[in-house]
């Protein structure tokens, strides 16, 4: 039996990570990531986990931290935001090639330049090629249910990558919401033990992880991170699938809203998905058939599935809460423009970079959107392809 | 699992270990460094009286003690860099090109 | 019990030959000489930073330890095994891990001095039970002789290179193991190749089993980095020890101890002159450069011999 309450998004995903009990913890402080580790440690205080929670100096530590244990055989956690996920950086690349199926619980903010604490996906995609799985949530739901898949999916033999749950800061983190959580036993049965194969605390033989990787190697090691990737896409659908048959909360890679006879649709990530859909409900109301697909799994990126959920459509508005700088698109544009590039009749394509630090996205700028949307299947021409929406000008 | 000895230069991708790891001790005595030396210590057991004084200088554990007695040295992974000539109390151990 | 080095030399090799460390390097012998103080019954996992040792002794698939290893980057290795060290104490309590394990890390003076220093100081203070091992060859030597805050004034490195303006480094060493003594944990201690390896093996023992975090700087020269023959090696630490340049030392539980003392003190000149590194301190007109660096050395050494009294 679900349990209703009403929690904020930190507070669901520390609370999902006391179900589960993992072994390590490396906690350091980032608004506005910060309040997961603090109510992880009054969980530690209480003697309700067993779980090594080591206060590290700095998030460089706390993955350095996770590494250690996730090689040592542990199940290793931690949580960040923004600047420290870029001082990550370096060790994001580390996990994944080590193979260590390590979780982190990413609240998405801004990065600096200049410093603000609220919420864009820039932090995320600028980790998006560093080998890691990225599921995305839209609310408190999402992120509870997205943290409980993550383990069952990141340590499957056949993938053995980290895994970062994103929900995006304040908006999810600190909106306290209704929620439905699931029994204790349900989530431990779901998430299971970890047994890896080998590891460095193993009695029967040492191991040794992290060589140097001659040209003759390197290759080779990395073809096989980009198998285990690819593996990772039916093992997230197989772990959506019996999520839901437990919970009746069903995942796949990505939810299409009202996408049936959409002839244009906007696809996005993340809290924004919300404000687009009430965007298209407003929209069906009088008549325009439009839709919505919200991207969960970013990362591997749903390439045929997304191309073919949009293959219906005359015109797609590829929406980006982050900045590349490539001076034509942000990156959820280029994947899905690119997605998009096999179909027969392709739709029409345009990016809207929104939202940065936290400005705010509204009914009437979703509203605009589609309007520029209209306007490109009327006239037959995209116009500037790459355009950002609610900054003044 | 894989071990290092079925790994070189010609394997898969498929053929290598996830992540790279190695599940087994001290692999790198299959790797021969011996082949790099240029001048080569020479051991007189005549001369010698066990001190062990030479065997931890060795940066290459090519000093084997057997029975809390030296031996000849490894030369498979000798590299000939000369410091267990230096410490030898005794000159039991002389340096010099191969053959010398 | 009695040190014997017979003893010592008849447990079984935990660093295997066959890395590709160059010839008489000085990481080689510290890294047999601590993990000698292991009692045979005990496992361990080592935790290496990027540097000279890591690429010579895990070059995939070859690797040198017989040992559990992991190396991560440069500048994490003490957070990485703090984070092994976590990972054993709750697995342990778990029951899923029988074997009693020792966590030593290693890192060069790059990865400990400069890079490494906040997370190696992070999990000092944090006392996770593990012992950082510096090998101090007193610059970047992986990378090709650039200076690190571990590189003594005057030196040659290649980013301070000797020119018309320029006489080396114009820095002092900095003197990490009093700052490690400084984080008040319960053992940091400083040795080199010295005899029978006694002073290296004690020091190496009480680290690897004193509960707690505890430091152990071992100066491993590096014949390439300061210009003498690979054969000299152990006549430099010799010098180094009997011209105070590196004293030996302990800090246990704050008190300080002076494990050798210099029958003789020696010239500083005289480790100085062996090595290439130092070579234009001895051209005419330069000879303020010697002098400054025996000041140097007389005032640490006066200052570490009242800590130890």
């Amino acid at each position: 039996m679900s349990i209703r309450e009403r929690l904020s998004g930190n507070e669901a995903v520390a609370y999902a990570m006391k179900q589960i009990n993992p072994d390590v913890m490396g906690a350091f402080p980032i608004t506005p990531s910060t309040e997961i580790p603090q109510y992880f440690a009054q969980y530690v205080a209480n003697g309700e986990v067993d779980t090594e929670f080591v206060t590290v100096e700095s998030e460089h530590s706390s993955m350095s931290t996770c590494i250690g244990a996730a090689a040592a055989g542990a199940r290793a956690i931690t949580a960040t935001s923004s600047c420290g996920l870029a001082l990550m950086w370096e060790l994001l690349y580390v996990a994944s090639s080590y193979r260590l199926p390590i979780t982190l619980a990413l609240v998405t903010r801004a990065l600096t330049g200049p410093i603000n604490i609220n919420n864009d996906h820039s932090d995320a995609m600028g980790a998006r090629d560093a080998g890691w799985i990225q599921l995305f949530a839209e609310n408190n739901q999402e992120a509870y249910d997205n943290y409980i898949q993550a383990m069952p999916i990141s340590e499957n033999p056949d993938v053995r990558l980290p895994i970062m749950v994103c929900q995006d800061g304040f908006i999810t983190s600190h909106a306290v919401e209704n929620i439905e959580l699931e029994e204790d036993a349900l989530v431990k049965q779901f998430v299971g033990e970890y047994h890896p194969e080998n590891y460095l605390l193993k009695h029967e033989n040492p191991l040794a992880v992290g060589p140097y990787g001659i040209s003759p190697y390197y290759m080779e090691a990395k073809k096989a991170q980009a198998e285990a990737m690819k593996r990772a896409k039916q093992v997230i659908l197989d772990v959506g699938k019996r999520f839901g048959d437990q919970t009746g909360r069903y995942y796949g890679f990505f939810e299409a809203y009202r996408m049936e006879d959409a002839e244009t649709a906007v696809v996005l990530i993340g809290s924004s998905a919300g404000t687009a859909r009430a965007t298209v409900d407003h929209l069906r109301a009088q008549g325009r058939r439009v839709g919505m697909v919200k991207v969960r799994v970013f990362r591997p990126f749903p390439f045929d599935e997304i191309a073919q959920a949009l293959s219906g459509c005359k015109a797609v508005a590829i929406l980006d809460k982050a900045e590349s700088f490539s001076a034509a698109g942000g990156p959820l544009f280029a994947e899905t423009r690119s997605a998009m590039y096999d179909l027969d009749n392709r739709p029409k394509a345009v990016n809207f970079v929104y939202g940065l630090g936290g400005r705010d996205f509204r009914i009437e700028d979703c509203t605009e959107i589609f309007d520029a949307l209209d306007e490109i299947v009327a006239t037959g021409e995209t116009g500037e392809v790459y355009r950002h929406i609610g900054q003044r000008e | 699992m894989i071990h290092a000895n079925e790994i070189n230069e010609q394997s898969k991708w498929y053929e290598l270990t996830p992540g790279c790891e190695i599940y087994e001790p001290g692999t790198a005595v299959l790797t021969k460094t011996g082949e790099w030396r240029t001048t080569t210590p020479h051991w007189d057991p005549s001369k010698c009286k066990q001190c062990l004084l030479c065997a931890p200088y060795c940066p290459d554990s090519a000093i084997p003690v057997k029975a809390g007695k030296r031996t000849d040295f490894d030369f498979d992974h000798c590299k000939g860099c000369g410091i267990c000539y230096k410490v030898c109390p005794f000159q039991a151990i002389s340096f010099g090109k191969e053959g010398e | 019990m009695a040190y014997s080095l017979k003893e010592q030399l008849s447990k079984e090799e935990r660093f295997v030959p066959g890395h590709r460390l160059c010839a008489g390097c000085g990481a080689g012998i510290a890294v047999r000489g601590v993990l000698r103080a292991l009692e045979p019954e005990d496992k361990a996992v080592i935790t290496n930073a990027t540097g000279c040792l890591e690429v010579s002794s895990f070059l995939y698939p070859y690797t040198a330890w017989q040992d559990s290893y992991i190396h991560c980057a440069f500048e994490n290795a003490a957070a990485t095994c703090g984070g092994v060290e976590a990972a054993y104490n709750v697995l342990k309590r778990k029951g899923k891990v029988q074997d009693n394990y020792k966590f030593i890390t290693f890192g060069g003076d790059g990865g400990t001095y400069d890079i490494g220093f906040q997370s190696l100081s992070g999990a000092m203070e944090r006392g996770h039970d593990m012992v950082y091992v510096c090998y101090d060859n007193e610059a970047y030597m992986n990378t090709g002789i650039q200076r690190s805050s571990s590189t003594p004034r005057f030196a040659d490195a290649t980013t301070t290179p000797v020119g018309t303006a320029s006489y080396g480094k114009t820095q002092n060493k900095k003197d990490l193991t009093e700052i490690m003594a400084a984080h008040n944990i319960p053992y940091a201690a400083q040795t080199t190749f010295i005899g029978n390896f006694r002073d290296l093996h004690e020091k190496a023992h009480k680290a690897i089993y004193t509960p707690g975090a505890c430091f152990l700087n071992v100066m491993a020269p590096c014949p390439r980095g300061w210009r003498f023959q690979a054969q000299d090696l152990a006549q430099i630490c010799r010098l180094a020890v009997d011209t105070c340049v590196w004293p030996l030392y302990e800090v246990m539980e704050g008190e300080w101890h002076l494990t050798y003392m210099p029958k003789k003190k020696l010239p500083v000149e005289e480790f100085m002159s062996m090595q290439g590194r130092f070579k234009h301190c001895f051209k005419p007109g330069n000879e303020w450069m010697i002098e400054q660096a025996q000041q140097y050395v007389d005032e640490r050494w006066e200052k570490l011999l009242a800590k130890c009294r």
